[in-house]
């Protein structure tokens, strides 16, 4: 037994030592792949945990992400307890002390902006609420940015030899940004003031940037799936305050938003909500693209 | 944030002031009308100027309020937003925008209690015999190798606590409290965080990672019950003292050794065999993604347990048990999404020997056992699921016939369904039917089990 342990270890160390890349980057979502690919271009090699099809709060623990995990030198994460359900399981299989909490190599998106609807009741019958505030902070390309400087900074603090690269494309970036976020709210001008359904609460930040009205949210509490006998309220609220129409993330059950679609007679918008969750969302600038497209036409039809 | 106004209202009375001294030598020269004029227009200013500075005033204090706001109530951070946005969007230009810092938390004298979580479960039995008295004919069985009794009971209620305790150490404590009212240890460990290289170490107690299940407390298993192999092979669930380490290899796909060395004082092992130290395993598990909605984890473990006077209902045995797993787990969810739909299909065969001697009769003989199980989650909230489980025991001659590992001329196994409803991913309601037609006499059992979570539980393993 002792020999073919050896010699199993000996043997996978030979075989499957991987590539060296300057700095391994683990991203928990797609939106920080992209950032990461961004600011760090050929110097970094990203791995997304999630893919844009994916709900960031149900992920498992699964065989290949800690084996991706333990090999990483950052772990760039929203954090704001997103993860929560997922991502301490993996951190204490691999012990790797590069991404363990407090380590250099663990960056939390979160931590570097103010977040909205922090509860003021912390109670767990209030559903799947988060202590630190909504998380979903990359439904609003003005935090993106605002994650970008600190994301180049961390990354030129574990990668000094390459702090000049990720200071120019970060420069770089956010001139593009800037130019784009100029473009987007021209584009978005006649959505001020729309309201609008929502599925889950994951969108506090784009409706301030747009200036989105929301009237109600189709979850009774957050992460708690609505029952009939609610969404039947949630008719009856539309039909007293009209919504332009009702918004949920690629990832989300479909039936939901449709039922109220169907009842109320305003059009189902599904939102990409992170990079590639639909196919006109496959780079950050897209995503922002495609989310006012889509907004867009809901709101004319 | 320095408060500027007092040093701008000097600094404008300042300018005010020299304008007036400036403005001073024309006027002298003027009519008294003129000087009246220009009275007025410095009264003008100066109330211009007071309001202006007023203005300024108000707005940084409302600027300040709202700051405040943003950061302690959600109520306000709303109304707060836009100009926070906008002024992080103005502080791109500027250098070193300030960072957002977290609210001190006040310091108190529980400040760095461990995590405390609670895991309470419930049952109701209704079984055509006694669970508790079930035998599997063939398999000399551990103290807990059955299912709840009948009729209403107290599951397994537990207390984890869990905590850093320094940079190199982490603590796990798990109580557990029997439905008759006893408490014992289940686990308690500290656990290595900061070897690096993938390696970790682990002493105290712990339930052995060898296998799939058998590392996952009780709550946290499909069914409600362990299978036929878990129960035959491993009393439930095989924990005992010793000390384990694990390698994670610097790989691609998932792929981890370990190893334990035990006191063996628990069933399959008994007796604390070769002074307290009578048990040895070693495992190795590997796993990764097929795509986005599939993944797999398989393993192998092996297991030595030596026994000395192990005693299983009566019946004494001294020597050694050796036994192979195999284990093997698919998993998948549309497009990685599990919420609305799952499945989950996981089988493990089991196969060893024991040999020595059983009532001081010689013996050594095969044994073998399997189980094959799927979880489907339909819709969202709601899983049904379907196992099968089987024994096999080879014969042991004539000098045993008779005792408890006389087979009887039976292939013991079980069917088992379930329907679950899933209140969050901390409740569950569950109702499971088995036919367990080991024993000469099937058992046909209805179980409702409630389980529930609350406190800051860690994160289930894959």
């Amino acid at each position: 037994m002792r020999k073919f342990l050896i010699g199993a270890i000996l043997l996978t160390l030979g075989a499957v030592s991987p590539a060296h890349a300057n700095l391994n980057v683990f991203t928990c979502e797609p939106e920080w792949a992209a950032l990461s690919t961004e600011i760090g271009g050929d110097k970094v090699s990203v791995y997304s945990a999630t893919t844009g099809g994916q709900d960031p709060h149900q992920v498992q623990a699964r065989p290949g992400l800690i084996a991706r995990a333990r090999n990483a030198d950052i772990a760039v994460c929203t954090g704001a307890e997103l993860e929560i359900g997922w991502l301490p399981q993996i951190l204490t299989q691999t012990s790797n002390q590069k991404i363990r909490p407090g380590a250099p190599g663990s960056f939390e998106a979160s931590s570097f902006i103010n977040l909205l609807e922090v509860p003021t009741r912390l109670d767990r019958a209030e559903g799947d609420i988060h202590a630190a505030g909504n998380p979903h902070i990359q439904t609003s390309p003005n935090n993106i940015l605002a994650v970008a400087k600190p994301l180049a900074d961390r990354f030129a603090q574990l990668d000094p030899a390459n702090a000049q690269v990720y200071a120019s494309r970060l420069a770089d970036f956010t001139m593009r940004w800037q130019a784009a976020l100029a473009k987007w709210q021209a584009q978005a001008a006649p959505l001020k003031g729309v309201p609008i359904a929502v599925e889950h609460l994951s969108w506090i930040y784009m409706e301030n940037w747009l200036g989105l009205k929301r009237i109600v949210a189709l979850e009774p509490k957050p992460g708690v799936p609505p029952s009939s006998g609610y969404l039947a309220q949630v008719v009856d609220t539309l039909q007293k305050t009209p919504a332009k129409m009702v918004i949920r993330a690629a990832y989300e059950d479909d039936r939901p938003s449709l039922f109220i679609s169907d009842k109320v007679h305003i059009p189902a918008v599904t939102l990409p909500f992170t990079v590639g969750g639909t196919d006109g969302a496959k780079t950050l600038f897209n995503l922002y693209d495609d989310t006012i497209n889509r907004l867009l036409a809901a709101a004319k039809g | 944030m320095y408060r500027t106004s007092p040093a701008a209202k000097v600094l404008v009375w300042a300018l005010a002031t020299a304008s007036v001294c400036f403005g001073e030598t024309p006027a002298r020269a003027a009519p008294d009308d003129g000087l009246a004029a220009i009275r007025d227009a410095i009264s003008n200013l100066r109330q211009e100027y007071e309001a202006k500075i007023k203005d300024l005033e108000d707005r940084l204090q409302k600027a300040e309020a709202e700051a405040e706001a943003a950061k302690s109530s959600a109520a306000t951070a709303a109304a707060a937003a836009e100009d926070a946005q906008k002024s992080a969007v103005a502080a791109q230009a500027a250098p070193a925008a300030p960072e957002p810092q977290a609210a001190r938390p006040p310091t108190s004298i529980n400040t760095f209690n461990p995590g405390i979580a609670a895991v309470l479960n419930g049952f109701y039995v209704a079984a055509s015999r006694d669970p508790t008295a079930a035998r599997i004919p063939g398999f000399a069985l551990g103290d807990e190798a059955h299912g709840p009794a009948r009729g209403f009971s107290l599951g397994e209620s537990e207390i984890n606590l869990t905590a850093n305790i320094d940079p190199y150490f982490l603590g796990w404590l798990n109580l557990s409290f029997g439905n008759d009212n006893s408490v014992s240890v289940e686990e308690a460990y500290i656990q290595t965080t900061s070897l690096g290289e993938g390696l970790t170490l682990r002493a105290g107690r712990f339930f052995s990672g060898i296998a799939y299940l058998n590392e996952r407390h009780a709550h946290d298993w499909s069914f409600s019950d362990a299978s036929l192999p878990y129960r035959a092979f491993l009393n439930n669930q095989y924990g005992d003292d010793g000390i384990q380490a694990r390698w994670l290899a610097p790989s691609n796909i998932f792929l981890e050794f370990g190893a334990e060395w035990l006191r063996g004082d628990s069933f399959p092992s008994g007796g604390a065999a070769n002074q307290g130290k009578g048990t040895a395993t070693a495992f190795v598990h590997a796993g990764d993604d097929i795509n986005d909605s599939s993944s797999w984890l398989a393993g192998l473990s092996y297991l030595h347990a030596r026994s000395d006077q192990r005693d299983s209902g009566g019946d004494l045995f001294s020597g050694t048990d050796d036994l192979g797993i195999a284990s093997l787990v698919y998993k998948w969810a549309p497009g990685g999404n599990p919420t609305v739909q799952n499945l989950i299909l996981s089988g493990e065969y089991f196969f060893g020997r024991e040999s020595g001697s059983f009532n001081a009769i010689p013996l050594g003989y095969n044994r073998s056992g399997w189980y094959a199980q799927g979880v489907y989650q339909f819709m969202p909230r709601w899983s049904f699921g379907l196992r099968y489980a089987q024994l096999g025991a080879g014969g042991v001659g004539a000098a045993l016939a008779g005792s408890a590992l006389d087979d009887l001329g039976r292939t013991p196994r079980a069917e088992s369904a379930l329907l679950e409803f899933d209140t969050s991913e901390f409740g569950r309601l569950r109702l499971q039917y088995s036919h367990d037609d080991s024993d000469i006499k099937p058992l046909d059992e209805l179980l409702f089990q409630y389980t529930v979570i609350y406190g800051p539980h860690p994160a289930h393993r894959y």
